[in-house]
């Protein structure tokens, strides 16, 4: 199963993604084209102005996810093989149930619907477009036990290194 | 949102050496464009802002975040002084070129640069009327003549002088506008202080002095330029020549020019038909020295000697890829800093040659107008000892050229006609000819490499609308073979039986990117005729593949000059609403021509036809 992975160390900050994200949810699905429409985007790039860092924070596609076990229309759901979590707007009553319990505050409001609007990593995507638009490869889209495994060979070897001096 | 990776070209010459490019795993600008993707989205619609240290700014384009600059710039200002900078980065090349020119002018007159001569005695005398140079004796004029010139680029108050040759009415438009350039430095000058953080935050007033910049390019640096050039090295008249890859020659020393400027390239022609030069070669094995050109320095040497022409701007890398390059030598604009590390894959010499532009991996064959022809001879002979190192079996020349008829100069047009526009403007009259078209400009990688181009053109001229070319759509026109006399086969049957009559082509080459100003001379003698404003005129431009900050200045003098504009590549401006409709229509009430957007040929085309149908009608000529 992939994942959207953040490395934050990368982010510049510039919010390519933001755009992307919004601009994939436009009818058009054109830069300039969505300029009439006012696309909204489903990422955040936040500001930590202690450490004057841009963090990106988009929805986590909880395994357990919280928005969905309170929501109260069935409005969201999760699809059991990808994992992700969708939302259907047709049946969301904008209660902002699930915008109470996600941990990470990324359930927006429609402008126009009045109702959530949360990521859907892009369905018609093969790679979603905030990760395609990164230019530093702050996001990643992969699978968790991939990327933990080459953080793992990172340390090893960083290990490895301290060890081999010290003989 | 991200652009598809880019459709390489309609060129077949060019898909088979990027297939080659691949094999050897070399990278070209469409790898490094592919690589790109997506674009910055704040870029492509012109609204960051780097301008002071307050920033970076950006606007969000999509209404949630920041709506103004830390100084409180919005989308608006912020595209507008961006718009301003790339007008001003233009203009500057141009002048700066034409600076040049004047100043190899000037240094010839007084006797110092020995290796020019005054070639085109007629229009040193006619441009020094036009100057009121009166003090004509012992070379006195010509070199009086060059200091009025070189005075137009500091001038302080007053006109640059070739405004003048601006229709009268047109003169009056910039007058009321207040847009008529004073000096051609100046106005460059006052759009950097204008962009400044805190000075001109108006878009209207900010793109006002956009086109008065353009304008002292239009109808000042390039115009200069072209007339200098003129005097020293001839002005263009028709003669037949190739163009694409295959001009390259596999038992010859091959020498590309490259850049913009006519001054060196123009020694290295002399000096490489010099007979020691050739026996040298021959001594070495080859069977002679060919020199071919890209870009513009290509369209300089092409158009006043029939030097054939190895490609356009995204063919420049592929030019190297052949491994039969012995030598590229380059001067300024548009040359790829990529060529250094490319050229060090084979045995090719990168050679830079001017003063103000240096490249990674380039050796240093520095210009100067005392030792201009010692200096060609120099180059020669490095690219002619370095056939040796050339390694056969790495050569691979594709096979395509065509035949092209080039050189139409004002005066060769004239010629042409007999010696007056009037069979021209019967023929636009009686409707043989609908109108005229501009096509010009680059190559993009945005684009499929010249199908921009060649789509349009021959959409237009098959709807009898007369092409004149320069830059780089010259070259894709000459390459599909259309600057062939038999390609009015291809035209309407207006055109067609007025191309036969003249025995010329339906897409006239008038030269380089600064020989815009050449078509301007043109338009303003055909309105001038009819008694009428430029913007009256059935003529429209286009720049299909446009890529240059020098392209936005053309753009904005030609439009200035009420030529209504398409273009094929979108400019960054659509993140500010007040900007696009300015561009796209006041303009319009202000200058009586608009920007149009159109990447599609077929339908820029169209754009095209309906404008100059609308002018017909306007005129009361036949639609
Ligand atoms: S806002 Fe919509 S999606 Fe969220 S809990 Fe309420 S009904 Fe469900
Ligand atoms: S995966 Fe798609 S919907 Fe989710 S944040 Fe990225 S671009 Fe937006
Ligand atoms: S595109 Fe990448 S670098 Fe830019 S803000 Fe988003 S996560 Fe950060
Ligand atoms: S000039 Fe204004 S918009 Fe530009 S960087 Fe400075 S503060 Fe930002």
């Amino acid at each position: 199963m992939k994942e959207i992975l953040v490395r934050p160390e990368r982010c510049m900050g510039c919010r390519s993604c933001e755009i992307a994200c919004a601009v994939e949810h436009s009818v058009s699905r054109d830069l300039f084209r969505a300029l009439s429409e006012m696309p909204q985007k489903r990422l955040y790039v936040e500001h930590v102005p202690e450490y004057s860092l841009a963090v990106p924070i988009l929805c986590r596609h909880c395994e357990d996810a919280p928005c969905v076990a309170v929501c109260p229309t069935g409005a969201l759901t999760q699809d059991a093989l990808t994992g992700v979590v969708r939302h259907n707007r047709d049946v969301c009553i904008g209660c902002w149930t699930c915008a109470s319990v996600c941990t990470y505050g990324v359930i927006g409001r429609d402008r126009r619907a009045r109702v959530a609007i949360k990521c859907d990593r892009c369905p018609e995507l093969d790679v979603p477009a905030c990760v395609s638009a990164c230019p530093t490869r702050a996001l990643i889209y992969g699978v968790v036990e991939d990327l933990s495994e080459a953080r793992r060979a990172a340390s090893a070897l960083k290990l490895a290194r301290g060890v081999a001096a010290s003989r | 949102m991200a652009n598809k990776p880019a459709t390489e070209s309609i060129d077949p010459a060019t898909t088979k050496m990027l297939l080659e490019a691949r094999r050897a795993g070399l990278e070209t600008a469409w790898d490094r464009f592919n690589k790109q993707q997506p674009q910055c989205g704040f870029g492509l619609l012109g609204i960051c802002c780097r301008n002071c240290n307050m920033g970076p700014c950006r606007i969000d384009p999509f209404g949630e975040g920041p709506d103004k600059g830390v100084c409180g710039a919005t989308a608006d200002i912020i595209v507008a002084r961006n718009l301003l900078r790339m007008i001003a980065a233009g203009a500057a090349a141009h002048a700066d070129h034409a600076r040049d020119a004047v100043i190899v002018f000037k240094e010839a007159s007084e006797g110092r640069a020995r290796s020019y001569q005054i070639r085109d005695e007629a229009k040193l005398r006619a441009l020094a009327a036009e100057y009121n140079i009166s003090s004509w004796g012992e070379g006195g004029g010509a070199a009086d003549l060059a200091n009025a010139l070189l005075s137009d680029f500091g001038r302080q108050q007053g006109s640059v002088m070739l405004t003048h040759r601006a229709p009268e009415k047109r003169q009056r438009i910039w007058e009321k506008l207040g847009i008529i350039p004073r000096g051609i430095d100046r106005e460059i000058v006052e759009c950097m202080h204008r962009t400044n953080m805190g000075v001109d935050n108006d878009p209207l007033h900010i793109l006002l002095q956009g086109l008065r910049t353009s304008i002292a390019d239009g109808w000042g640096a390039s115009m200069i330029a072209t007339e200098v050039q003129d005097i020293l090295f001839g002005t263009p008249s028709p003669k037949r020549s190739e163009a694409n890859l295959g001009v390259l020659r596999e038992d010859e020393v091959n020498i590309i020019v490259h850049g913009h400027e006519p001054i060196l390239s123009e020694m290295i022609v002399e000096a490489a038909s010099d007979p020691e030069m050739i026996r040298l070669a021959e001594k070495l094995g080859a069977k002679g020295i060919n020199v071919a050109g890209i870009c513009c320095t290509g369209n300089e040497v092409l158009m006043r000697h029939g030097i054939p022409v190895a490609g356009n701007f995204l063919q420049q890398e592929l030019a190297v890829i052949t491994g039969a390059v012995e030598a590229m030598v380059v001067d300024v604009q548009c040359v790829m800093p990529s060529l250094g590390s490319l050229a060090a894959c084979y045995h090719t010499k990168f050679i830079s040659t001017s003063p103000k532009a240096e490249f990674p991996g380039a050796l240093r064959m520095e210009f100067s107008e005392e030792r201009a022809a010692e200096m060609a001879r120099e180059i020669v002979r490095t690219a002619v000892e370095n056939y040796r190192n050339r390694d056969k079996s790495r050569v691979i020349i594709p096979r395509e050229k065509s035949e092209c008829m080039v050189g139409f100069s004002v005066e060769a047009i004239l010629n042409a006609l007999g010696g007056s526009p009037q069979p021209l403007i019967d023929a636009v009259v009686n409707g043989s000819i609908k109108g005229i078209a501009a096509v010009v400009g680059c190559n993009n990688p945005k684009v499929q490499h010249d199908s921009g181009h060649i789509n349009l053109v021959r959409e237009l001229i098959r709807n009898n609308v007369l092409v004149v070319t320069t830059g780089c759509n010259a070259i894709a026109c000459a390459k599909a073979g259309l600057l062939r006399p038999e390609a009015a086969a291809e035209a309407g049957d207006g055109l067609r039986g007025v191309c036969e009559s003249l025995g010329v082509p339906p897409v006239l080459h008038m030269g380089s990117c600064v020989d815009i100003s050449r078509i301007l001379v043109v338009a303003a003698a055909i309105a001038n005729r009819l008694g009428v404003d430029i913007s009256d005129l059935p003529v429209a431009g286009a720049a299909p593949e446009w890529m240059s900050e020098k392209a936005v200045s053309i753009g904005a003098y030609v439009v200035a000059s009420g030529v209504y504009t398409v273009l094929g590549t979108v400019p960054p401006v659509l993140g500010s609403p007040v900007v696009t409709r300015i561009l796209t229509k006041d303009l319009g009430d202000a200058v009586g021509a608009t920007f149009a957007v159109e990447p599609d040929p077929f339908k820029a085309a169209r754009l095209i036809i309906e404008h100059i149908e609308s002018r017909r009608k306007g005129l009361g000529l036949k639609v």
